[in-house]
């Protein structure tokens, strides 16, 4: 779950890392406790909001009151922009970064730095990035501290302030769950001050159990998307208009890519996962239906989930729901037989081999 | 070159002592008795509150440290809901277990690093989390891959999938090639064992002869195993990747396959494989084909 930049920086704030003065807006009438200029940034889930005009500078209230009225409802990526960060444009003298993030190769917690910020940290040259590995049950020694401060070259009025934000991102990072949190840039102001002028926290999403104040459908994901998170269901929507469910992400994956070298285009994911209801295969089917495919393609190879309990979902799902789409099902494995059965004289074509039923998929969705 | 050891499948056999965490539950409960029909010695459960009753003739204890004490079990396979699963691998690991395999998904991520950061000072070796298990077909299994679709064999599996394991491993079964060791890794983020770990079991194993990599987009486990197989595996790899079609910065699925930041591609993962003489299945039914060919 990627935060907005004003809830990252609520979070900053709750562990004591500076961030500028800034208010929200969600359109109407605005009054800075602080002067000009300021900038006015659209609360987006996604990144590349600079360039897709997502962030303005504005030098006075006339400039603030357009930028305010043009930007709420602005798309970007995908996402309308219902709120606004504006907040005091910040002097900078140089521009840090700094990230915390889950190694996946090192199994571990990855701290990066560098005195090169502002830009993609991909793009900065190797010998000025910092890293070094944290062991979860150790945390963040001084000495490390002491080494990443020495490598950064930092004077003495800043390094008391790093090591504290350093620390302030470990233990948000360790307290929130996150995947991720990241200062892009962190400002040293002419005076010398650090201060963090972007926020991107990624929470995990398995964490959420434990933090029942981020549960909700965020803006990072299209609203079917949010609601089948709600359901426990694996959705991802994508470009095209046929529809592709399967049980298991791998398997998923799999027959989307057997799809698209057959000639398809996939409009949505689903991995039912493996169940033994057939509710909730019928509730995945309905969710499908939300994303409007033309005909879907059903790959199951039945074990924990059985062909039987698909069968008896969807004929569910045909019953209740408005669903004017056919569907093209390969169905292997256990009780495979009961489940062809069970389909013959529906909507749904069964038995076919997976070769036969993308091309079936590819014809209808093709309209010939 | 690696060494050939006396090994004959990997990681489970017929005399592995298993002990089930979460035995009581309802997967638990279910997959100890296709553990115990396909032959694995199951010789204890481990659920608090529990301690006392029988699942399926297997005695349930209250703690690991008493399972071990009382019946010797050796290596555990943990079923428990994933916001308990961070306290049963640590119990088990504290009780003296060396092989724990994690099936539980949806394990917190930062849970998965504590748990593997442990197990490399405790000398003990983590299977998944979020990953179906092991089974050597013949000896025994632990995990939930189905019995039925098991053979005896020559090939070692190693896959980041579950259900599209499962599909391929019946494809070989039906055209007659059968299996030393099937090793799910598991689809998250931080996974205690990885194709490289598993490759060089695979190459020490007298009873593998030939080894198929199931993996998938996100991560770079593939390009590590790539480089792993060009320094010194010399029996023949197959390959499939899946998520060839899958957009960036997705979840597909599992936690982690994700292509973030432009890594984690099908195409960098295949281009890698190739590179180290590795044979490229375009589909999964086109892995027993290659294997036939060989």
């Amino acid at each position: 779950m990627n935060l907005l930049e004003m809830e990252g920086k609520r979070l900053f704030m709750d562990y004591g890392i500076p961030v500028p003065e800034g208010v929200l807006s969600r359109g109407g009438p605005v009054s800075l406790p602080f002067g000009f200029p300021a900038v006015v940034k659209a609360q987006v889930p996604t990144g590349g909001r600079g360039r897709a005009g997502g962030v303005r500078i504005v030098r006075d209230m006339a400039e603030l009151e357009s930028a305010v009225r043009e930007m709420i409802g602005m798309n970007i990526g995908g996402h309308a922009v219902t709120d606004l960060l504006i907040e005091r444009k910040v002097e900078s003298r140089k521009e840090l970064y700094v990230s915390i993030a889950v190694d996946r190769s090192k199994r571990k917690p990855l701290i990066i730095a560098s005195e090169v910020g502002g830009m993609d940290v991909e793009s900065v040259p190797e010998d000025r990035i910092i890293r070094d590995w944290i062991d979860p049950w150790v945390g963040i020694q001084p000495f490390m501290l002491r080494r990443i401060i020495l490598g950064l070259g930092l004077g003495k009025e800043s390094s008391g302030q790093f090591r504290a934000i350093i620390q302030g991102v470990w233990r948000l990072f360790q307290d929130m769950d996150a995947e991720l949190v990241e200062i892009n840039p962190l400002i040293m102001t002419d005076g010398g001050r650090l201060i963090a002028a972007d926020s991107k926290v990624v929470i995990d999403d398995d964490s959420l159990f434990r933090h029942e104040e981020l549960r909700r459908s965020t803006g990072e994901m299209t609203s079917l998307e949010g609601m089948a998170r709600d359901e426990g269901i694996a959705f991802v929507q994508l470009g095209g208009d046929i529809g592709v469910i399967a049980n298991g992400a791998g398997l998923t994956m799999a027959t989307l890519d057997l799809l698209t070298s057959g000639g398809g285009k996939g409009g949505a994911f689903l991995d039912l996962g493996g169940t033994d209801d057939p509710d909730k295969v019928k509730r995945a089917v309905l969710l499908m239906a939300k994303a409007k495919p033309k005909v879907v393609l059903l790959n199951i190879f039945g074990g924990i989930t059985k062909c039987d309990t698909v069968a008896s979902g969807l004929l569910q799902a045909y019953n209740e729901g408005d669903i004017d789409f056919p569907i093209v099902a390969r169905i292997k494995g256990v009780n495979e037989d009961e489940a062809v059965a069970m389909l013959k004289g529906s909507k749904i074509k069964a038995a076919l081999s997976l070769k036969e039923a993308v091309e079936a998929a590819v014809e209808i969705a093709s309209g010939v | 070159m690696l060494p050939e050891c006396e090994g004959m499948s990997i990681l489970i056999d017929e005399k592995t002592k298993v002990l089930i965490q979460g035995v009581t539950g309802h997967q638990g409960e279910f997959h100890t008795k296709a553990m115990l029909d396909f032959g694995t010695k199951v010789v204890a459960g481990v659920t608090p509150g529990k301690g006392g009753e029988k699942i399926h003739g297997v005695p349930v204890f209250e703690t690991v440290k008493a399972a071990i004490e009382e019946t010797g079990a050796e290596t555990s396979g943990i079923f428990v809901p994933a916001p308990f699963v961070m306290d049963a691998a640590i119990e088990a690991m504290d009780a003296g277990v060396k092989t724990l395999v994690i099936i539980t998904e949806h394990v917190p991520v930062q849970d998965a690093m504590k748990i593997v950061s442990l197990a490399e000072r405790f000398g003990a070796r983590i299977v998944g989390p979020n990953c179906p298990g092991l089974a050597s077909p013949g000896k025994a299994k632990l995990g939930i891959i189905p019995n039925h679709i098991m053979k005896k064999g020559d090939v070692g599996v190693v896959s980041r999938s579950g259900t599209l394991t499962y599909e391929i491993v019946d494809s070989l079964t039906r055209a007659g090639i059968g299996q030393s060791t099937c090793v799910g890794i598991g689809g998250d983020r931080v996974s205690g064992t990885d194709f490289v770990d598993v490759l060089g079991m695979f190459q020490k194993d007298r009873q593998t002869k030939r080894i198929v990599i199931i993996g998938e987009i996100g991560g770079s486990a593939e390009e590590e195993a790539a480089r792993y197989i060009s320094d010194g595996v010399t029996k023949p790899v197959t390959a499939y990747i899946a998520g060839r079609s899958a957009p960036p910065g997705k979840r597909m699925g599992h936690a982690g396959a994700i292509i973030s930041r432009g890594t984690g591609t099908a195409e960098s993962k295949v281009n890698a494989l190739k590179d180290a003489g590795v044979a490229i299945a375009e589909t999964a039914s086109d892995i027993v084909e290659i294997i036939e060919r060989e």
